[in-house]
Formats: structure tokens, sequence, C-alpha cells
């Protein structure tokens, strides 16, 4: 059992979902039944794939890479096919294969419009292979390309499935990514040239790497893409000013994906018309591939430029925090508005990571997760509603506690879990962040740290503010005249039930024991911080 | 008189050259090959009609033995003197063009026949552009070079025009016939100074001599020389500012002849550049390398830009064709400092770049077919009604806009890390220009794709259209071709290993 999981468990996870869609395409366009049995199989046996390589995972030992798959891909540049997973992996794995079967029982109903099931199903599926791939790529190209990978079926599934403004939103998500990407690959290969083997203990944990590595000098050219010899090698033999420059490529690439202020623009639009389930896969898995991108590449492999960057960043985050949420106070659109409160607690994210401490990244680790299930809840409801309402207007809507009781109150369950209510997982994801501002890492800017941590703290007064106030006026009151006889609204129903529940057992779950994230990734993220003195 | 003419001459100074037959023998099949279109032609008449897409077939797939059997035998050999060289990067480019013009013909086969045009000549003059094209791979030698431009040229001017009847494909042939002569000329200009110079025609001869040149006498000369050669080369692949013939050209020629133009012949003309540039001008990298920057920051930037506002598919991939080119071009801006990677980078750019333009082409055969127009807005609701297709598109487009997992994102990924291996500041501005080109030049082509996708059908008129075996086999290929080089980039990275490449160029 333990050789056949570290031989093929991660291949096997990652391209079960892309089996599926092969599949699918061979399957004739009418027989629905059929299609949605794939659409649903495949995440399910790559989350059994997943379910298997977690119990057999050894948690004593999170900080190392586990089921490593080593095969040589693109000699010519000494690019590899290296996966493996860790503490920091496992807890976006377990999230993403824990979200796409969820999305999947949600659109069993009812695909949304203009219909087409298949298309729409093949095209999750690659999405799916491609953001697992991404998580456990350990190799720099092999991660830039399923990287890449996510961005053409996101761009049809708003684009065909989405609302009005559905091809002006869908050509700015990808032009926008596009454009870090481009300079991110620049950047990575940049790295490829310029990185040289380390000294000291380093440089025997980077000969232990063996192949290529097995008799290198300190001081020789590292020519290599793989994140854990880039690691060891901490960007050695790089000029600061160089490193900087490389580490703003990266910055670009994952700041956009985060997003980050000022690179969020993309975003509310992107939220706003997509079809419920792009919302919900974008909230919950897609965005978190920057914030990974940060903690698992750009810091730990240029530690001195991530020094240089993060009161940059941490400056950046905490303006996201605030804007985002002073966005959402503007906000007339349901959807929109959860969409800026996406970036202000993606800030919170941001923040922590911009700490370098082991505390506050296992805070954005956390955080991750959490606002994964958060904000994919909040995005479901909020497509259930518009299903029923036909408008996310926030003045038409109200008095959903009475029209669709049970809806009403998943919704304030959601948005207690948002604004960061202690004993749901939202708590933990923004608490500690905030928190780890206090302290960060020895030689950053303690006077500015602490300021952001008000500013921070100030930013959770607001979440509170623009969450209730949402709540108050769609689920208080009684409904409007236009709705109050409206047939059409009927309470959840039973696939929102199945596809619901298990978001909201997770987000209790996750708000009492917070160990079960903060364990497994806490090895793994100090491993991180120490590369950069934190 | 002539025997007093003839006394002058000294005795035995006439040494008939001992020919390598297997390393010609690719050249000698396409040679025979055309000859015998050309006669049955003449001898059947209309009766040989139908059977020469095939026989051209063939003999294009005929030429690929022998070159698979030179690439087995893996050796490098030397020609007349050493004009002539058959190595593996020769060999690898030989077969691109055959594949090429292959699946040309496959694109051509429907295509020809129901437009009623002149079949047997058409494909008789395809073979006859291959035949320069294989020659211009192993050429070292200023004539030979010269010989075989202009041999892959004539045909491809005719080609152009071949729809008698259209006014627009006149103007294409015509356009690209004054464009070509005129830059044959400056670049036969360019050639007879190399030559006063280089006092020899044999690149390597040449460029020893301008090692000795260096910058002292002559060297403006020289200066003048490589410049006029690389504009000569410089239309052939349409880099700007010598483009402006190519959208024209493209549009009015007929489809699969635009596919031929936009491939192999730009093909053709990047491996006269190589030959030239590597095999001689490298000896002078502090002239070329600023040239080479100008015309790829120009080509792509230009190219895009233009490419932006385009309503015509085909008149858009000609555009994007001319980005495409400013990305092929860049890595020669770095030959001092990372001359293999350079070489190497171009070259899979190159056989990447067929693959998925061809095919593009080749699904926009497969839809005019229905459409009868090659305007964008008629791809409307595509996907509703041809979804496969869209598919296929969709495919051969976001390669060109270089998105993993196909073909095209290791193709800049190449050229990326060429530019920036070459660690000297004009590789690093280079591939920062070209960072920024991808995202624009992934607007127009999305812009393709969400027309196909995410519009309606003009005329809400959805019936589809059958397809023609022959241009489904054309899509196939291309589209395994792109997929392939884009998910396991190393199966064209293992064949282009260049390592005679490497020895050849002193190392």
């Amino acid at each position: 059992m333990m050789n056949f999981l570290n031989d093929w468990g991660l291949v096997l996870t990652i391209f079960l979902p892309l089996a599926g869609a092969l599949v699918m395409m061979a399957i004739p366009k009418q027989s629905e039944g059929a299609i949605k049995l794939v659409a649903l199989g495949a995440p399910l046996a790559a989350a059994a794939m997943g379910i298997l390589l977690m119990l057999n995972f050894d948690y004593g030992d999170s900080e190392h890479l586990q089921f490593m798959v080593n095969k040589n891909w693109i000699e010519l540049i000494n690019s590899n096919f290296i996966l493996g997973l860790d503490g920091l992996s496992l807890p976006l794995l377990a999230l993403t294969l824990f979200i796409v079967p969820l999305v999947v029982i949600y659109s069993w109903q009812h695909v949304p419009n203009p219909g087409n099931p298949k298309a729409f199903f093949t095209l999750m599926l690659i999405l799916e292979t491609a953001m697992i791939g991404s998580f456990l790529a350990q190799d720099l190209i092999l991660f830039f390309v399923f990287f890449e990978v996510t961005l053409l079926p996101m761009y049809f599934l708003i684009g065909v499935w989405g609302g009005e403004q559905r091809r002006y939103a869908s050509i700015k998500f990808f032009l926008y990514t596009l454009f870090g990407s481009a300079f991110m690959i620049v950047a990575f290969v940049a790295l490829y040239f310029l990185a040289k083997a380390p000294t000291g203990i380093a440089l025997e944990q980077l000969r232990a790497l063996g192949g290529s590595y097995a008799d290198m000098q300190a001081g020789d050219p590292l020519h290599s893409f793989g994140m854990q010899a880039l690691t060891y090698s901490g960007a050695a033999g790089i000029a600061k000013t160089t490193a900087i420059v490389i580490f703003g490529g990266m910055f670009l690439g994952f700041g956009i994906k985060v997003p980050m202020f000022p690179f969020h623009t993309w975003l509310p639009d992107a939220h706003t018309q997509a079809p419920t389930q792009g919302s919900v896969i974008l909230a919950a898995v897609l965005l978190k591939l920057g914030t990974y991108g940060f903690i698992r590449i750009a810091i730990p492999i240029i530690p001195v430029a991530a020094r240089a960057w993060a009161p940059i960043i941490g400056i950046l985050a905490v303006i996201g925090i605030i804007y985002g949420a002073l966005g959402c106070l503007a906000q007339t659109d349901m959807k929109r508005l959860i969409a800026f409160s996406s970036v202000s607690h993606m800030g919170y994210t941001m923040l922590g990571i911009s700490t370098l401490t082991a505390f506050g990244l296992n805070a954005a680790v956390f955080g991750m997760v959490a606002h994964g299930l958060i904000t994919g809840l909040l995005f479901f409801v909020a497509g259930s509603v518009k299903e029923r309402y036909h408008t996310l207007d926030i003045k038409r809507l109200g008095g959903l506690l009475i029209s669709a009781p049970k809806m009403g109150w998943i919704l304030g369950f959601a948005t207690m879990a948002s604004l960061g209510l202690p004993g749901l997982a939202g708590f933990w994801g923004e608490f500690p962040a905030i928190l780890s501002a206090y302290d960060p890492a020895v030689g950053l800017n303690v006077v500015l740290f602490r300021t952001l941590m008000v500013l921070a703290a100030v930013g959770t007064v607001l979440a509170a503010g623009y969450l209730l106030w949402l709540y108050q006026r769609t689920a208080f009151g009684t409904p409007s005249e236009e709705f109050a006889n409206d047939p059409n609204i009927t309470d959840v129903n039973k696939f929102e039930w199945l596809a619901w529940s298990p978001i909201l057992a997770g987000i209790v779950i996750l708000g009492f024991f917070p160990g079960l994230i903060f364990n497994v990734a806490g090895p793994a993220v100090e491993v991180i911080a120490r590369t950069v003195g934190g | 008189m002539i025997a007093t003419l003839l006394q002058l001459l000294p005795e035995a100074d006439f040494l008939s050259p001992t020919i390598d037959w297997h390393a010609i023998a690719p050249e000698m099949v396409i040679l025979v090959g055309s000859l015998v279109l050309i006669l049955l032609d003449s001898i059947k008449l209309d009766k040989a009609k139908p059977f020469m897409p095939t026989l051209a077939s063939l003999v294009l797939l005929g030429a690929m033995i022998p070159v698979i059997t030179l690439a087995i035998d893996g050796s490098t050999r030397v020609l007349f003197g050493g004009s002539y060289v058959v190595d593996s990067m020769s060999l690898v480019l030989k077969a691109l063009f055959l594949v090429s013009a292959y699946i040309v013909v496959l694109m051509s086969t429907n295509y020809v026949a129901d437009g009623d045009y002149w079949e047997s000549e058409y494909y008789s003059l395809i073979v006859a552009a291959v035949l320069g094209m294989l020659v211009m791979c192993s050429a070292r030698d200023l004539l030979m070079i010269f010989v075989a431009l202009e041999l892959l040229s004539i045909p491809a001017y005719m080609l152009a025009a071949w729809r008698k009847g259209d006014e627009k494909s006149n103007e294409a042939g015509l356009k690209y016939y004054l464009m070509g002569v005129f830059a044959s000329a400056v670049l036969l200009y360019g050639m007879s100074l190399m030559y006063g110079v280089g006092r020899s025609t044999r690149l390597d001869v040449i460029a020893e001599n301008l090692v000795r040149i260096g910058d002292g006498r002559g060297a403006p000369i020289v200066t003048l020389a490589m410049i006029f050669v690389i504009i000569g080369f410089a239309f052939k692949v349409s880099a700007v500012p010598f483009h402006t013939w190519a959208p024209d050209t493209y549009e009015g020629a007929p489809t699969p002849v635009t596919a031929f133009l936009a491939v192999a012949s730009k093909t053709a003309g990047f491996v006269a550049l190589i030959q030239i540039v590597f095999y001689c001008f490298a000896a002078r990298p502090d002239i070329i390398q600023p040239v080479f920057a100008v015309l790829a920051i120009l080509s792509m930037t230009v190219g895009n830009l233009i490419a932006l506002k385009q309503t015509n598919v085909v008149r858009m991939l000609a555009y994007s064709g001319i980005a495409q080119a400013g990305f092929m071009l860049a890595p020669f801006a770095v030959i001092e400092t990372n001359r293999e990677q350079a070489l190497s980078s171009i070259v899979i750019y190159l056989v990447i770049y067929a693959a998925m333009n061809l095919g593009a082409f080749a699904v926009i055969i497969a839809i005019t077919r229905k459409t009868r127009s090659a305007e964008i807005s008629s791809l409307g609701g595509l996907f509703s009604y041809m979804p496969g297709l869209t598919v296929v598109m969709t495919i051969f487009l976001a390669s060109l806009a270089g998105i993993p997992p196909f073909g095209g994102w290791y193709a800049k990924f190449g050229v990326w890390q060429a530019l920036i291996g070459g660690n000297t500041a004009l590789g690093y501005a280079l591939a920062i220009i070209m960072a920024i080109n991808t995202v624009v030049a992934a607007y127009y082509y999305l812009n393709v794709a969400k027309t196909m996708w995410f519009d309606e059908a003009p005329d809400g008129d959805t019936a589809p259209v059958k397809i023609p075996f022959t241009l489904i086999g054309a899509m196939g290929i291309t589209v395994v071709a792109t997929v392939l080089f884009g998910v396991l980039p190393g199966l064209l990275t293992n064949i282009s290993d260049f390592s005679p490449v490497a020895a050849a160029l002193g190392r």
C-alpha cells in the first residue's frame, strides 16, 4: 500500500480529474446522467486518493516532503516532474479536494445558462487537475504550467456561463493574471541562471538531494528549477538589488492572483460575473495559489529580497484590508460585496505572510483555508439567492428569514464566520494574523508592523460593520412587495443541503479544533520562517 | 582562337566533386518528384488531376525516408567543398519543411479541387518550393543561399495569385512579387559587398576574413553589407518595418497558400538568417546585435498593436505572425554571450510555431467552408454547433498566446531562457518587452476564442458543415504536435540537442 502511494498517490490525485475530463469528452452530449456521474465520480476518486494519502501521511514529519515523485521532464533545462506533499501543501490539497465535489453536487440540478453540462464539467475537472497540481508541484516550471492551466478553464467558465458583463470580466481576469505570470516566468528563468550553490549546512542539504547536486561545490551555478534545491540555495550568489528585482517579478505574479491592492480590480468583476460555481472555486481555491506561491516559492527562495519587500507587502496588505472593507460598505450588489470582502480578508493573510514569522505564516495558512470555506459558502448562498430572486441588489432583497428561513440562517452563520466570530474558522484566520504583526521577524521595523496591526484591527470592526449591514438588509425585515408571494422563492433544497452541510461542519470543526491545521502546517512554515530568519 | 584560349587554361583545373548521394537524397527525391508531377500533367492532362494531391504527398513523405536514415546515421556530411552541410540541425529543419508541406497539401486537397483551380501546377509548384527550402537548410554559401531563396520564392509568388478571378488574389501575388524582388535585389547587393570584403562566397571563409578585418580597412563596408543582407531576409520573415506586404498577401492568397507562406516560407527565411548569422555574421556581434534587437522590438510591438484592431481572422494571423517573428528574432540579439541557446531556442520556436500556426489555418479553412468569410464576427456561436472544431481552434489560439500546456509556452520560454541566459542588458530588456507583448497578444487571440465561445451565431445559422477527412488529418497532426510539444517539450529538445552544431560553432 505504502509503495503504491509513494509511486502513484500524488500523480493519481492530480490526474484523476483530468482522466475524468477525457472520459467525459467521449460521452455524447445527450446522456446527461452519465456526464454528471463522471463529473462527480472523478473528483470523488481524487478525494478518496487524497484521503488515503492523508491517512498515510507522517504527521510527525510534516516539514518534509512526502510521497515524492521525481521524474525527468525537460532535460535540456533541468526541469523535472517533481511532486511532494508536506504540511504546507496538505491543508490546501484537502481544501481543493473538499470543495470541488461539493460544487459538482450543487450544479447537479441546474447547470447555469446556457446549459451544456458536458462542457461545463469538463472545464471544471481540468481546472481541478491544474489546482491540485499547483499545490503539489515542487519544480518552478511544473508549478508555472499548472498555475497557467487554471486560466483557460476559468476564463471559459466566466465567459460562457457568467452574467451580463461576462465578456469584459473574463478577459480582464485573464489578462491581469497573464500579465503577472509573464513577469513571474522571467523571474524564474533569472533564478535559474543566477542562483549558486550555497555554503555550510545548506550545501550539505543540497548535496543530499543527489543527482546533479551530489558533488556541487559552494558557488557552482545551480542551473535548477527545483524548489527544494533553490530553497537550499536561498538565492546564494545573487546580488541584493538583483534579488529584489527578481522578487518583484514574482510579487507581480502572485500578488495579482491573491489579489493584493492595487492589483485587485479584476476580482470584483470576475466574481460578480462568474457563475456561482466559478465564484466558489475562484474564492475558495484559485486565490490561494497566490498566497501559497509567496509562502512556498518567493519567500524561502529569495529570503534576502523577502525581508526587503516585507514592509511593502505589509503596507499593501493593510491598505487592502481597509480599502476592501470600505469598498464593501459602498456596494449595492451582494456578490460584489462578498468579492470586496475577499480583498479585505486576503489582506489579513498577506499581513501574516509579511511578518515572515512562523506564527504569521501559520496564521496565513489557516486564513487561506478558513477564507476558502467561508467565502465559498457565502458565494454559494449568494448564488442560490440570485437564482430565486433573479437579483442580488441589496436594496430589493430583504426578509430572507421569512421567505426562506433556513437559507437565512445559513447566510447568518456564514457572515458570523466571516467577521471572525470566535468558535468558528474565520476567527483563527484573522486574529493570529493580526497578532503576528506585533512581533515581526528580526530586522523588520517593529513600529511599522505594530501600526499595521492596529490598522488591521480597525479593519475587523469595519468587517463586522459591512457584514452585519449586509445581513440586516437581506435577511431581516419583511420581504418587499415584489417578492412577498413569489412561488419561486423556496427554502434550501436537498442538493444545496448536500453541498453546504459539509462546509458548515468544516467551519465549526476548524473553529473548535484549529490545531487540525496549525499542527500540520506549523513545522513546515517554521522551516520556511527559519530560512528568512523569522 | 578558341584553341588559344583553351591553351591559356591550366591543365586539369576542373575537378568533378565527389558527391555523397545519400546526403542529398532528400533533395533528389523532391527534384525527381516535382519533375514527375509536371510530366504527368503534360502527358495525362486532366486525367491526372485527382491523383495529384496523393502523388505530391507521397513525394514529400518519400523524401522523409532519406532524412530519417541520415538522422539515424547521425554523422555530419560536408559536400561541395564546405558549401553544403548536412548535420543534425539541418535534418530537423528538413523534416519540419517536409511535414509542413505535407500538411499544406492535406489542407489544399479539397480547397483547390472545389475552387476548380489549376490543380496539377499547384502541387508541382509547392513541391518545387520545398526543394528550395531543403537546399536552404544545408546551404553554407552565399550563392547557394540565394539560389535556394529564389527557388522557394518564385513558386510562392505564383501561388499567391492562384485565384485568378479574384482581384484580391492578384493584388496579393503582385505585391508579394514586387516586394520580394526588391528584397532580393537589396539582398544581392549586400551579398556582393560581402563577397568583396570577404573574398569568398563560403560563409566560413567570409567569417574568417571578417574577424581579420575587424575595425580596420573595409569595416564600414562590412557593416553596410551585413545590414543589407539582414534587410533582405527581414522582408522574407516579414519583420517590421519590412512587413507591409504580408497582411494583404495573406488575405488575398488562397488560404492554404497563406498557411504555406506564413509557416514554410517564413521558416525558410529564418533558416537563411540562421545560416548567415550563426556561421558568418556572428564574427561581428557588435554590428548585428543592435540591428536584431531593433527588428525584434519593432516587430513584436507593432505587429501586436496592429493585430489588436483586426476584424479578419487571416489578417489577424498575419499580424500575429509578424509579432511571433519578433519573438524569434530576439535571440539573435544575444548571439555573442549565449550562442547555443539562442540557436536552439529559434529552431524550437520554428517547429512549434509551424505546428500551431498550420493548425490554426487548417481550422480556418474548415470554418470558412461554412461561413464563406474569414471575418472574426462570422465565427460567432461556433461552439454551439461545431464544438470539436472550436476546442481545436482554442487549443491553437491558446498555444499561440503561449498558455501552457500547449506548445507555444515552451517556445516562448526557450526564447526567454536564451535572452536572460545571455546576461546582457539588451537581453533583459528584450525579455521584459517580450513579457509585456505576450499579454497584449493574448488579448487578440482570446478575442477570437471569445467570439467562438460566447457570441451568438450571426443569422442564427447553426447547421454544422461536413469537414473533409484530409482537413481532419491536417488538424489531427497539428493538434497532437501542439499538445505533445507543450506537455513533453523534452521530445523536442532531445532531437534538437545540436551537438554537431556545438562542434560547428567551435566549442
